[in-house]
């Protein structure tokens, strides 16, 4: 949670009510917030500012959304939650592959919204690069390579394992397929999604109960993502 | 004159087919006088001062005042009136067209038109400009109407050549006679010779004595006293209870390929004016094939009397006679007029009688009229034609005279050994070879020469034609009659099957066409199937235009093999807009390269049809006439695909038109019942205690849920009909999806008992997840929504192993479906009965645009005890299936 120390968010969209609402909503949180109208006074506050995440729109009068993104994945990491009415998974795979950390499609819920930024903030928050990581009854030990389920140990294949530790390390961002793929099968397996698919399945089988598998989302035709709440 | 005449006058020239053409509204007015000088020219003028001081819009087309002082001074009085405009030599018909006045100025009718004009006549011009509803004042010369020119030329001495189709003078609303007797006639040209001294010798009518002034005045009165006559008759036909005349009189006449053909044409189309009766003139096929010379005399002469007005059969027969009663009885012709046989008396005898001799015996019920004899030149005849219309080239005959010396060198060696009989029949023999071979007339050149061969080289006493033996003299005689016959039978076989032939060749290729385009694919496929046919047919290049049924541009389809141009163009667009033929072998643009054909149905013409032939090669009649039957198919075809077009477009006009309403009345109740709570529930959270805040927060909660559904719903059935839809095709695993589907649609279903259940052996399969997952939320929504709360939802996913697919069913224990129901179900705007809250009845029909578009299905059925149930099938073959 922000500290003595608010977070600073840099909103850029071009719709005036909704830069407003989420002032009402992230002030009260805690955050301090900066609002932009187009893409370049985006990129030249985020330049000048140096905030902790940017929520950016896809859809702004001077440049498309994505090409700020990417032109701000040119020298910086730090966490963009994209905002946008475009439910495509084509729109969402591209934002997401130019390198947003989320994606939110409006209408969205204050709740929602809050619990987006938090899990992408905290994933860049140093204190948790830990060395275990505990949700519901599992536990995984990236010293170890062990995952555990009521201490009793889980076998996951190697794949399994990669995935599964992938997402961890990832918390709370969408990984597209072609990331997972990418990253844990080879550039070359980049289009095989059954190889993903039956992985999967299989992970969430051995993870058991709905409980847990409900951490590990579905981001229904883009890819997978953990989130732990 | 003639507006008031039946729609469906049989006059009806080729020009204006009453009844087919929309009544035009150019009014024309002729003045109708003996000859030149008769003071046409002046009439014209002055009615045309008369309509400029009433106000009249008057444009001068043509004057030609010919320097006579009295018609000059008019001309230059109108000029002036006018503005001072100048006097044009020539007709400029697109310069009218686009000015468009009341009344133009046309004189001399007759008169033909420079090479490059539009029509080889001026009066092609007038019947345009009469289309285009101009107004046209005309002038003609009795001495210039088709029918009477001959009549004419034997009075004045002088040969006619620029000369008027009677059925111009159908078309004129009103005729004036513009007379004048010959003693003032003749008053004043003396006048108007004092005045221009030797000038007037130039003038038309300089030489031109009492006498004669006399005869072209009774011509012109007689043509009007005829036309008076059947005016007077149709007005007692319009009269009810008279019997109609029409049925009384019916003028057949035989037109053969000679020039005099001409005159009895002319004769026939006089007579029939003049009882007003409809006519029709046969042309008979003879089996002899004709020469191309006496083919295009033949098209000329029957062009001819289309033009006049006549109603064109044509017939095969090998007897003239025969095949004129025929025709006559077939079409109840009540006379048949023919031409003199010029045959020789004994040949007429030796064929049972001449043409005239052999009508008259069988034809009882008809009168027989025969064109009188005329005059210096007369050669009137008509049967004879088909005796003699056959010329074979030269080289037949040569072949046939080679083929003789062969076989009489051959003779002459071998007489010694086999007898100068056996020579004969060596001679008959070379004889029905060649017939096999070469035409008529070098078989009979052949019979003949080689009769006299054989009696000269081989007939003791040798090398003279005198025959010393009773019995050579009869061998001698039957050989003659024997090799006449032999050649003239195999001849005639020949021809006749030459013909039946191309008779056949005609038929097979309209039934082909028809075939054609009942069996294309598509309309386009038709037409190119079409042209293709007709290109083979007639050896040409053809194109096929089309008019916007809007714009009426004319649009070149693509599978045509004729690229036309600017040119050609203008030449479809006059054909189209004057539904005429146009171009080569006709009157209109006759110098085109293309013979153009409108495709007419009713009173509009749809497209054009244009066929090029070779430069050299020519289109018959015949062919012509087989362009015209094809056009005519195709019109069909076309219009029927037009209309066809337009009741689906009308259909799905008052589809849509159907949709829009409910659309607009859906959306606005489904719009305006979440913005009523979000607005009463923004207006009231400043003042509500905390218990009522946070259910007003729920309500505003709902309420943008249901905003949102009712958006993306319209959002992808639009996507879905704009066919901006396509879908991802990738593996899927039906446990992710259920897991993704179910967890999207969690709050919907609270308070309900759910199962889902997989199939343990459950494949991979290839679908659009996003979709997929939208599908199974949709149907379990649907499912929530339908059914009592509290009631039971299932989800199943299971594997159609042998039918190679797998299948979602969504099930619950509502009241089922209706049996009526399950047919609209999917349709859109379609909401169940007894859904509870709104919706606009898109969710169903999502679904299945979801579902068709990933290539699978989707079935409404029955839940086994009770309940309905959807279920999804997606292709899943065996062979391609993964289960790493």
């Amino acid at each position: 949670m922000p500290a003595e120390l608010p977070l600073e968010i840099v909103i850029v969209d071009d719709e005036v009510q909704i830069r407003r609402l989420l002032r009402l909503t992230l002030e009260p949180a805690g955050y301090r917030v900066r609002e932009c109208e187009t893409g370049a006074q985006g990129l030249s506050e985020v330049a000048m500012r140096r905030p902790d995440a940017v929520i950016l729109d896809l859809s702004l009068p001077d440049l498309d959304g994505v090409e700020v993104l990417r032109r701000l994945r040119d020298w910086t990491r730090l966490p963009v939650l994209v905002l946008s009415v475009r439910r495509d998974e084509v729109d969402k795979i591209a934002a997401l592959d130019a390198g947003a950390d989320d994606y939110l499609t409006k209408p969205f819920g204050g709740g929602e919204l809050l619990a987006r930024l938090r899990a992408i903030l905290r994933r860049v928050t140093p204190a948790e690069a830990a060395q275990t990581v505990r949700f519901g009854d599992i536990e995984v030990d990236f010293s170890k390579r062990s995952v555990t389920k009521k201490g009793e140990e889980l076998h996951l294949t190697m794949k399994e394992y990669a995935l599964l530790r992938l997402l961890l390390q990832n918390r709370g961002k969408v990984l597209t397929h072609g990331q997972l793929l990418r990253e844990v099968w080879g550039l070359r397996h980049e289009q095989d999604t059954h190889y993903l698919r039956v992985h999967m399945a299989n992970l969430r089988k051995k993870i058991g109960s709905s409980a847990e598998s409900r951490f590990l989302r579905t981001e229904s035709g883009i890819g997978y993502r953990f989130l732990d709440e | 004159m003639n507006s008031e005449l039946p729609s469906d006058f049989p006059y009806a020239a080729d020009h204006a087919p009453r009844g087919a053409h929309p009544r035009r509204k150019g009014r024309l007015t002729v003045y109708f006088g003996m000859g030149p000088g008769s003071g046409k020219t002046s009439a014209i003028l002055r009615a045309a001062l008369s309509e400029h001081e009433n106000g009249a819009d008057v444009q001068i087309g043509v004057v030609e005042t010919r320097a006579r002082p009295g018609t000059e001074a008019l001309a230059g009085q109108l000029a002036e009136a006018l503005g001072g405009v100048s006097l044009p030599g020539e007709l400029d018909l697109p310069g009218v067209l686009a000015r468009h006045p009341a009344l133009l100025l046309v004189d001399d009718l007759g008169h033909d038109n420079a090479p490059e004009a539009r029509h080889p006549k001026r009066y092609q011009d007038v019947i345009e400009l009469l289309a285009a509803g101009i107004g046209v004042a005309a002038t003609i010369d009795v001495c210039a109407l088709e029918s009477r020119a001959e009549a004419a030329a034997r009075i004045t001495g002088r040969p006619v050549s620029e000369t008027v189709p009677d059925s111009v003078m159908d078309e004129a609303d009103e005729i004036v006679l513009v007379d004048v007797t010959p003693s003032e006639f003749i008053d004043r040209r003396d006048e108007t010779r004092s005045l221009l001294g030797g000038r007037a010798d130039v003038l038309p009518e300089a030489g031109l004595g009492e006498r004669q002034l006399t005869a072209l005045r009774e011509l012109a009165l007689r043509f009007m006293a005829e036309r008076m006559d059947r005016r007077l008759r149709e007005l007692k036909a319009a009269e009810p209870g008279q019997p109609d005349w029409r049925s009384t009189e019916r003028l057949l006449v035989a037109v053969g390929p000679s020039p005099s053909s001409v005159r009895l044409v002319r004769w026939a189309r006089r007579m029939a004016a003049a009882q007003g009766a409809p006519w029709m003139a046969v042309s008979v096929e003879s089996p002899r094939l004709l020469t191309p010379r006496a083919r295009r005399s033949l098209d000329g002469n029957l062009a001819l009397a289309r033009e006049l007005g006549a109603e064109i059969v044509v017939t095969q027969d090998e007897n003239l006679a025969n095949a004129l009663i025929r025709t006559a009885r077939e079409h109840r012709a009540t006379q048949i007029f023919v031409g003199r046989s010029r045959a020789p008396k004994w040949i007429d005898r030796l064929n049972g009688g001449s043409t005239v001799d052999r009508l008259i015996r069988l034809g009882g019920e008809f009168d027989i009229r025969v064109a009188p004899a005329g005059g210096a030149g007369d050669d009137g005849q008509d049967g004879g034609d088909f005796d003699r219309a056959h010329l074979s080239p030269i080289r037949e005959y040569l072949l046939a005279l080679n083929m003789l010396a062969v076989v009489s060198l051959a003779g002459v060696f071998a007489v010694g050994h086999v007898g100068l009989h056996a020579v004969g029949l060596g001679y008959l023999m070379c004889i029905v070879v060649l017939s096999l071979v070469v035409g008529r007339g070098p078989v009979l050149m052949a019979g003949v020469v080689s009769a006299l061969a054989w009696d000269f080289l081989f007939i003791p006493p040798v090398l003279s034609f005198h025959i010393g033996k009773p019995e050579d003299a009869a061998m001698f005689a039957a050989y003659f009659v024997v090799a006449l016959v032999t050649g003239e039978l195999t001849a005639r076989i020949r021809n006749k099957e030459q013909n039946e032939r191309s008779r056949e060749l005609r038929a097979t290729a309209l039934y082909r066409l028809t075939l054609s385009l009942a069996d294309a694919a598509g309309p386009d496929e038709a037409v190119a199937q079409a042209l293709a046919q007709c290109g083979d047919l007639f050896a040409a290049r053809c194109a096929l235009l089309l008019s916007d049924e809007k714009t009426g541009k004319l649009t070149q389809h693509p599978s045509g093999t004729l690229d036309l141009g600017e040119q050609p163009m203008k030449v479809a667009e006059w054909s189209i807009r004057n539904r005429k033929p146009a171009g080569r072998f006709t009157g209109t643009f006759g110098s085109a390269a293309g013979f153009f054909t409108p495709l007419v149905r009713g009173t509009t013409a749809l497209g054009v049809l244009c066929i090029e032939v070779q430069p050299d090669s020519e289109l018959a009649l015949s062919q012509r006439d087989l362009v015209e039957g094809i056009a005519a198919q195709l019109a069909m075809f076309v219009e029927r695909d037009r209309l066809r077009a337009a009741a689906e477009r009308e259909k799905l006009l008052s589809e849509s038109e159907r949709l829009h309403r409910v659309l607009l009345d859906g959306v606005s109740h489904e719009l305006k019942t979440p913005l009523a709570v979000l607005s009463a529930a923004a207006d009231r959270i400043d003042d509500a205690d905390a218990a009522t805040r946070a259910s007003l927060a729920g309500e505003i909660r709902i309420a943008t849920h249901r905003l949102n559904r009712l958006v993306n719903n319209l959002l992808d059935q639009t996507r879905l009909e704009s066919g901006a839809l396509r879908p991802r095709i990738d593996w899927c695993d039906a446990g992710d999806l259920i897991f993704a589907a179910v967890d999207s649609v969690r709050e919907s279903l609270a308070g309900r008992p759910f199962e889902t259940s997989v199939d343990p052996d459950m494949p991979l399969f290839r679908a659009d997840f996003a979709l997929m997952e939208q599908v199974i939320a949709n149907l379990l929504l649907n499912a929530a929504l339908h059914t009592p709360p509290g009631t039971a939802i299932s989800l199943a996913a299971g594997w159609d192993r042998p039918g190679g697919r797998v299948c979602f069913t969504v099930a619950d224990r509502g009241p089922g479906l209706p049996l009526e129901m399950r047919d609209r179900l999917f349709k859109k705007f379609q909401r169940g009965d007894s859904a509870r809250a709104g919706g606009l009845g898109l969710g169903l029909s999502i679904v299945r645009g979801f579902v068709t578009a990933q290539g699978g299905e989707i079935v409404a059925g029955e839940n086994p005890g009770g309940g309905a149930a959807f279920t999804v099938y997606l292709p899943c073959p065996e062979s391609g299936r993964l289960t790493t």
